[in-house]
This record gives C-alpha cells, structure tokens and sequence, in this order.
C-alpha cells in the first residue's frame, strides 16, 4: 500500500521538474530555422556608399559575423560598445546590416550613419537595408541578432538579442577559430 | 519635471519615446532639466529600467487584453486594397504566430515586425502565390514556431499524442484501481468451516 502512495509524489516532482526548467528557459530564445544552411544571399548597398553594393557571395572563403541593428533598437545600442571592443581585436570581421521595416518613414540612413561617427565603427562593412527584407530572409524579430557564417556561406550559430562577453569569448569566438581551420 | 526648475534657468527638454516592449504601443516621456548630461544620464537609466522592469507585465497585460477584450486592432487602414485579399489574408494571418509578441497572432500584433510581415504577405498574395507557399516562406525564416498549428512530425510528436497518451493511461489506471474495489467489497458469504471457527473465537 505505502508503495501506492509514492506515486502522486513522484508525478509531483516529475511535473515540478519540467516546469522548473521550464522557469529558467527564455521564451525569446528560440531555434533558428537557418542553423546548419546556406545565409540567404543579399545585394545590399553599402550604407556610406550608396553607388557600391554588397553580397553574401563577395564574402564566400571568410567566416563572419553578420550583425542586424538600427538605430531605433535600444538594445542595439547597448551592444555597440562591445562590438566595437571585439572588432579591434581583429579576430573576426563584423558586416552590419542596418535596417528598418519599410512602414517605418524615418531617415535611417542618415541617422545610421551619424550614429557610427558619433559612438564608433565595428563594422569592416556596413550595408543598408531600408525595408527590412533581408532582416526577414534572416529571421530576425528580435534584434540585435548576429549570424556567424563559414566560409562556404553556411550560418553556424546565431545569437538573438545583444552579444555579451560570455556569448563571446566562449562560444562566437571558439567556433569562429574552429571554422577558420575548416577547409 | 516640476516648476520650480522652470522658473529657474534655461531648459532642455528630452523626448523618451519608447516602443513598448516593441508590440506596438508607443509611449513617450517628456523630461526636463537643465543639464544635457543629466538628460541624457536619466535617459539611458529610464529605458534600462523601463525595458528591465515594465516589459514583461506589459506583455503580460497586453497579452491579457488583446486575448480578452480584442483590444489590439491592426494599426494600419488598408481602405484602398482589395477586401478579397484582406480577408485571404485575415484568415492566413490569424494561424500564424507574432515572433516579438509571441502571444499574439500576427494578425492582431501592432508590433512593426507584424506590420512589415503582413505587408510581405499581401504582396506575395497579389503575386499568385498560394497559402502553402506563403505558410512555406515563413517557416523557412522563422521556423515552425510561426505556426499556430504545429506540423506532426518526430519532435512534435510527444505534443501531439501526449495528451492522448495520458488520457488512455489515465482510463486504464481508473479502470484497474474501480475493479479492484469493486472486489475489495464484494460481499462474499462465510463458509460452515468458517462460520464454525467464528463461533468459536466470539464464544471463547
């Protein structure tokens, strides 16, 4: 008979189980359709240099970060002085995209760019991406989102929201190393 | 803030406007003071707090409203599209899921991805494409979680068929445990061996 009893409190430690894991997990994070494939490929103007453009495929043999902000994004701006930390490391270059949803009339652009001369450059390339299209062919709804991409354009991992130190030094950059000694 | 620094000096004024836990609703604060880099010091420590503090009961309590009271109605007025492709689109949009306001539909979400994903979706309607298509577009960017109504498949499986799951063994437990009483109190007569032996402790 004492044996029967246990069994409601294990169902009740079962449940607490799942549901205390459940607790400490980010809704936000979720998996990323795009680990393990090929980026979406863009053809994006550079956002100083409106007559030149940029394309995933011009990066193929690098591996390399691409980082969704704006100048809208709060947190976007948070990340900003870490990013500008990291690039000066010259470990791994950073590409930026800029973007806003095309419902959004603001001058992006010009706020974008004032934006970098004022607080710093991280980005080797910065591109512009006035309707948001590539931010959608990323998946990004949460940004900042940074994709770290191999040399033969495939996304590896993906970090939503701001890059902190640890996202850092012990997962982007290790992976980063590791992909560089791919062929 | 208050008037006796009004009184006192010239002003800066400092517009906060933050995207409510970016779903949708704009709030904005005016703040006045005479220093810049109090502004701007009061600035970044209202929208750290703001974002840190309020963001999850706002989602939580326009979660509640928008569910409850269809509080949220979509920001932009489209008189001018075709109403077919508005209601094709209603319909689509009322499965799929807003991935900033993760309870909200991306039909009922104001947030600017939502805005931005309807108008994609209008397009690719007015283009011939057809709702699989469409449903396809966005799982490929998104992943599954867009979806209202999961696909089955070997990591939903347990999803799927777990409620079942319980319901069976759930009956089959009930089942066991009633039988088993039903014979606990089952009444059965005393054997004359028995009857016998009874006598006999009750008369000792």
């Amino acid at each position: 008979m004492n044996k029967y009893l246990l069994i409601p409190l294990a169902l009740f430690i079962g449940l607490a189980a799942f549901l205390f894991v459940g607790l400490s997990r980010d809704p936000r994070e979720l998996p990323s359709a795009l680990i393990n494939k090929p980026a979406p490929d863009f053809q994006l103007q550079r956002l100083q240099e409106p007559t030149k453009t940029l394309s995933a495929k011009d990066l193929r043999g690098k591996v390399w970060l691409l980082n969704f902000w704006g100048t809208w994004c709060i947190a976007c701006r948070d990340e900003h002085p870490r990013l500008i930390e990291y690039a000066k490391s010259k470990s791994l270059p950073i590409y930026g995209v800029d973007y806003k949803y095309a419902n959004d009339t603001s001058d992006e652009r010009t706020a974008a760019i004032q934006f970098l001369a004022e607080a710093g450059n991280p980005y080797t390339e910065t591109i512009y991406d006035p309707e948001g299209r590539t931010s959608v062919d990323y998946g990004v709804y949460g940004a900042p989102e940074s994709f770290l991409i191999d040399k033969k354009g495939v996304v590896r991992f993906k970090q939503i929201g701001p890059i902190t130190d640890e996202v850092w030094y012990q997962k982007i950059l290790p992976l980063a190393g590791q992909l560089n000694n791919e062929l | 803030m208050n008037s006796k620094e009004r009184i006192s000096g010239e002003l800066f004024s400092v517009d906060l406007c933050g995207s409510l836990c970016l779903c949708g609703e704009k709030r904005c604060q005016r703040i006045h003071h005479r220093d810049t880099e109090f502004a701007q010091s009061f600035t970044e420590s209202f929208l750290r707090m703001y974002l840190r503090q309020s963001c999850l009961l706002l989602v939580m309590v326009c979660g509640l409203l928008a569910s409850s009271t269809g509080f949220v109605v979509a920001k932009e007025a489209q008189p001018n599209e075709d109403p077919q492709i508005e209601q094709r689109m209603k319909t689509l949009t009322e499965q799929l899921r807003c991935m900033v306001c993760q309870n909200e539909t991306l039909d009922a979400s104001r947030a600017d991805l939502a805005e931005n994903l309807r108008k994609e979706i209008r397009e690719q309607i007015k283009a011939g494409k057809s709702d699989q298509e469409i449903i396809a577009f966005l799982t490929q960017r998104y992943g599954d979680y867009v979806l209202y109504n999961p696909p089955v498949k070997k990591t939903t499986y347990l999803l799927w068929f777990g409620p079942f799951i319980l319901l069976i063994g759930g009956t089959a437990v009930l089942y066991r445990y009633l039988k088993n009483r039903r014979e606990m109190i089952k009444e059965s007569p005393l054997s004359a061996d028995e009857r016998k032996r009874a006598e006999e402790i009750l008369n000792a």
